[in-house]
């Protein structure tokens, strides 16, 4: 079940930590009272405080906090109770400070735990190191100008919990799971919205690889990856470039690299040669970061149910099979969705019309399940139409593609196209006679022992019924009239 | 602990002031005599003691989550040694 790489000199482990920054979701940024929203005119949400200029002072947002202290809560991980923020100093064109407020030595979370599952059903806990807040740069732009960047400070100290894991992943579809898993988690609790392509979320991916037993060798980081996609392609290549150097007699450099989709392979950033000197020390500007713990169990007094929980709930009350939880509780409205229609209807049968009608229309309509092209209480009114004999399997199928192209309900469309179930044995034994009468050479062919025919006649009736015959009365009645 | 050139010409590289042979030496002098004097700080025992990031005991105050500042640009670039539009322009620098 491990996932090995096999080289000239044998099969190598890979060895993979993920740093995710997650934007945090907050009205106003990290120190200063300027928006953070997404997409505004350049330096429109930017204070004195975040463009840095001399003099001034930063004031910590009561939200962020409560924002990391809640994903901290929802990792399952130590909440410190006291923390501090220390300067990470290096010169870039779009942070003016010349250094970033950040966590160092005293992060707001410790150590927490995710737990994935794969894709052959099997569960692995991977740790979380640490968690803590720190400031967004600003955004440079090198496409405009042949010889000039330019700078837009708008996201410049806009709050980033920055999550840290152990060394604990081992392969591309480990890593996959884990921030699928922490993504879906930052959306239940609200603390970031997980828009990889938008970049408010995006990983460093650091990757080293070994022989079985052995202890770590150097590691390289990979930064900036921007898509779960692009991370596991990136830990593929990063451990095939590192087997070729170890097995060519070379000994791998600890350095920072960027991954480049287009070729698929991973280059050093030779800038960031002196980058790891940062010369952390406390801000001074700053006192320690003291939480009431009064405070920090409200707020986990006030969480949601978290995907993991919601699983397992799904799989006791609605009887569900494991597989079916898991694909439902990824996302916080796919899962009520699922449990308005699955309230005190067969569950199971609700679960197979969410995962497969519904999100077979999302894809064909591009909808979302926050304005989806069936609502849920049409689509459970559907369910009690098949469940109290007014429609069959077959013909809800054809109401539920009338339901997303006309949004009517199940009801009107059924009594408007005629397509109420016949269970009228007169209706049905007429048009088995009818089948029969028709193909009596077939007749003659199942009676000499092809019983294979019996289907053909199921579905020559069926199809004189218009499809509304319901279906184990009309095998019924053809089993009599074959008799 | 006195300090060699190569060190503090790295010190000024990380902190981007250039300096001439001259003031490497002069800084030598000056770098060394403050690690000194953190040298002698050391010396004292403070084991059992927990670390101190202010001295005024007071907690950090805390801000509301309300934006009542930033739709000033102008402001922000009024002093920008190079501009394009709202844009704060440097010479190239990209990876």
């Amino acid at each position: 079940m491990s996932y090995m790489l096999e080289g000239r000199t044998g099969s190598w482990e890979i060895v993979v930590g993920l740093e995710v920054h997650a934007q945090v979701i907050s009205k106003a940024k990290l120190f200063s009272g300027a928006a953070t929203a997404f997409g505004a005119e350049p330096n429109s949400q930017v204070s004195f405080v975040d463009a840095a200029f001399p003099g001034m002072l930063p004031v910590i947002n009561r939200e962020c906090v409560a924002q990391a202290v809640r994903t901290g809560l929802g990792l399952a991980a130590e909440i410190n109770l006291e923390s501090r923020f220390d300067r990470k100093n290096y010169f870039y064109a779009d942070l003016p400070a010349g250094y970033q407020i950040s966590q160092y030595q005293m992060p707001v979370v410790g150590r927490g735990s995710i737990e994935i599952v794969l894709e052959d059903g099997s569960t692995r806990h991977i740790g979380v190191t640490r968690l803590h807040l720190e400031q967004d740069a600003g955004k440079s732009f090198h496409d405009r100008d042949p010889v000039l960047s330019y700078i837009d400070l708008n996201r410049s100290g806009v709050a980033l919990m920055e999550i840290v894991s152990e060394p604990d992943i081992r392969s591309p579809e480990e890593a996959g799971a884990y921030l699928r898993k922490l993504r879906s988690i930052l959306r239940y609790l609200g603390t970031c919205d997980g828009n990889m392509d938008e970049g408010s979320m995006r990983a460093d991916v650091n990757v080293s690889v070994r022989k079985t037993g052995e202890p770590f060798r150097t590691r390289c980081e990979v930064k900036n990856v921007n898509s779960i996609r692009f991370v596991m392609h990136a830990i593929e290549a990063e451990a095939r470039r590192q087997i070729d150097v170890w097995e060519e007699g070379g000994e791998v450099e600890q350095e920072t690299r960027l991954y480049d989709p287009g070729r698929g392979i991973t280059r050093s950033m030779r800038s960031k040669e002196h980058a790891h000197d940062y010369r952390y020390f406390p801000d001074p500007d700053l006192l320690p970061l003291v939480l009431d713990p009064a405070w920090v169990e409200e707020l986990r007094s006030a969480l949601p149910e978290l995907p993991d929980a919601k699983r397992a709930r799904f799989i006791r009350e609605y009887a569900i099979p494991a597989y079916d939880a898991g694909v439902l509780t990824v996302d916080q409205a796919v899962a009520d969705y699922f449990e308005t229609i699955a309230k005190g209807r067969d569950a199971r049968l609700a679960s197979n019309w969410v995962t497969g009608n519904l999100f077979a229309a999302m894809n064909e309509t591009g909808r979302s399940i926050e304005n989806p092209p069936v609502s849920a209480a049409h689509l459970g009114q559907l369910l009690d139409l098949i469940a109290d004999g007014t429609i069959n399997g077959r013909i809800a199928k054809d109401v539920f593609e009338a339901m997303v192209e006309t949004g009517d309900a199940p009801a009107a469309i059924v009594e408007s196209r005629g397509l109420r179930q016949v269970t009228d044995t007169g209706a049905i034994d007429t048009a088995i006679a009818q089948v029969l009468a028709a193909n009596a050479d077939k007749v003659a062919e199942y009676k000499s022992g092809k019983d294979k025919l019996f289907g053909f006649f199921i579905g020559q009736a069926m199809k004189a019924t218009g499809g509304k015959a319901n279906p184990a009365a009309v095998n019924e009645a053809l089993r009599r009239a074959l008799s | 602990m006195a300090l060699d050139p190569a060190t503090v010409r790295r010190i000024a590289k990380l902190a981007r002031i250039r300096v001439t042979d001259e003031e490497v030496t002069r800084l030598q002098t000056e770098l060394s005599g403050i690690l000194g004097w953190i040298e002698q700080l050391n010396e004292v025992d403070v084991s059992g003691v927990a670390p101190l990031a202010g001295v005024s005991h007071q907690r950090l105050p805390m801000r509301e989550d309300v934006v009542n500042d930033g739709g000033k640009a102008d402001a922000i670039l009024a002093n920008a040694p190079a501009r394009v539009d709202h844009f704060f322009t440097v010479p190239k620098v990209v990876e």
